[in-house]
């Protein structure tokens, strides 16, 4: 019995891990880098994670958890918000949608899916944040850190797949 | 008897199918109700984004100390490095800084013999807090960053915030240990400024781009590159004569200002109280928290 307790503590702290590492991940998408130039581009690290978790363990990160991600992001980056909550969902509908093509296929295809749903979503974020503005945004450092985040996906990812065979190994 | 599990399965599988399908709308249409809600009353807003900057202001402290020390320690290497050619630089500019301190002495001197002949009315003294950048959102969604101080510290909103080479932006909320400084690069940014030189008054614009750019100038006004641009007071909001930049490119439709401030590495900056009350939510309740 007691035993037993202890194992489903232990079982459902690890599966909240997904949600606080993207919680993580928001937070120190905002934490200051004395980079020049870096700030405007700063990887989607949450949006690798939604995509991540709703490919590999959807039932880990629920619909409400990508939805509170996304307002957290808003609140903290001062952007409008619910904007990165939409882009969120959707990456997460996606990439839900795609699930049977990407998951335990080659990396080369989860990267490639990465590309096609993180374009979509930097698209998507750009009009909406253009609409809410009323004023056509600069399109320039939107493809440039789409471009920083697909790029740095291979490194974001691989850190998701160590956590995940060590941690979540299903029973 | 067999046949009862699947049956379940075969009416429960679709529904919650279903009620996962109602789930995600209803979220997609809550975001974009908040969305609205955000275009509408930013007063709300404000209010939940002070709570979760305070809530968040401790781990995004902890979280930007040890970058802040690599990157000191980085400057120290690199300042080792060219320490020669530094000193060298620094001695040329000491001496040139030496003419202008008997310069402004002098213009000191006579301001005060001035003021007091003509009794000029003092503006009030300034009193300045610091604090320390714990987060920093800069893009093409917004560009603010957070500070670890707040309205317990004496932190208002609306209150100016200056970089140690200029004006960067005013206070947008405050809660109770930290507070978001919209930058002057937002697009929601809008700033009276003057051309130091010309006097003549105009808007600073953020377009979440580097550079601001310049609208309603004076009209008649020759604005030429490099010239320096102040804060001109208007409105009450900002004290004038705060540093903002320079005009980097004139075309026939942008004046585009490139910012004293270097926005890439702000580290401490300055929250300035001058006495003003301005124009910034005068009505509103939540000024005194």
């Amino acid at each position: 019995m007691n035993v037993a307790f202890w194992q489903r503590i232990d079982q459902s702290a690890r599966s909240v891990t997904p949600f606080l590492i993207s919680l993580a991940l928001v937070l120190l998408s905002v934490v200051p880098l004395p980079l020049p130039g870096f700030a405007p581009v700063v990887p989607a690290l949450a949006a690798m994670s939604v995509y991540h978790w709703a490919i590999y363990r959807p039932n880990l990160l629920p619909l409400s958890a990508v939805f509170a991600i996304g307002v957290l992001h808003d609140l903290l980056s001062g952007a409008p918000v619910g904007l990165s909550a939409v882009v969120f969902l959707s990456v997460y509908g996606i990439a839900l949608t795609q699930r049977r093509f990407i998951a335990g296929k080659s990396f080369l295809i989860y990267w490639f899916g990465f590309a096609i749903i993180g374009f979509g979503a930097a698209i998507e974020g750009w009009l909406l944040a253009s609409l809410w503005h009323l004023t056509l945004l600069n399109f320039r450092a939107v493809w440039f850190q789409y471009l920083v985040s697909v790029g740095s996906f291979p490194l974001i990812a691989w850190i998701f797949m160590k956590w995940q065979q060590a941690l979540l190994i299903e029973r | 008897m067999d046949q009862r599990p699947s049956t379940i399965l075969r009416i429960a599988q679709p529904l919650k199918s279903l009620v996962q399908r109602f789930t995600y709308l209803g979220l997609i249409v809550a975001a974009f109700g908040l969305m609205l809600v955000g275009k509408i009353d930013t007063v709300i807003v404000d209010k939940m984004r002070g709570e979760v900057i305070n809530v968040a202001a401790p781990i995004l402290g902890a979280l930007s100390r040890p970058i802040q020390t690599m990157s000191n320690m980085v400057d120290g290497a690199n300042a080792a490095i060219d320490m020669r050619a530094e000193n060298e630089k620094l001695r040329e500019e000491n001496a040139r800084l030496l003419q202008w301190q008997t310069a402004a002495r002098k213009l000191q001197a006579d301001n005060v013999a001035l003021s007091k002949l003509l009794q000029v009315v003092p503006e009030a003294q300034a009193s300045y807090i610091s604090a320390r950048v714990i987060a920093s959102a800069r893009g093409t969604y917004g560009n603010s960053i957070v500070l670890n101080a707040g309205s317990t510290h004496g932190v208002r909103k609306g209150q100016a915030v200056l970089g140690d080479s200029g004006f960067i932006g005013r206070v947008a909320d405050v809660s109770s240990h930290a507070s978001r400084v919209l930058l002057l690069t937002d697009v929601s940014s809008r700033v009276p400024v003057m051309l130091e030189s010309a006097r003549a008054r105009a808007l600073l614009v953020g377009g979440n781009v580097n550079r601001p750019r310049l609208v309603f100038v004076t009209p008649g006004t020759r604005v030429t590159p490099s010239e320096r641009i102040v804060t001109s007071g208007d409105g009450g909001a900002f004290p004038p004569g705060l540093p903002v930049g320079v005009v980097a490119s004139v075309t026939d439709s942008t004046i585009e200002v490139q910012l004293f401030a270097d926005y890439d590495r702000l580290e401490y900056v300055r929250i300035g109280d001058f006495g003003l009350d301005g124009l910034v939510d005068r009505h509103l309740p939540d000024k005194n928290e």
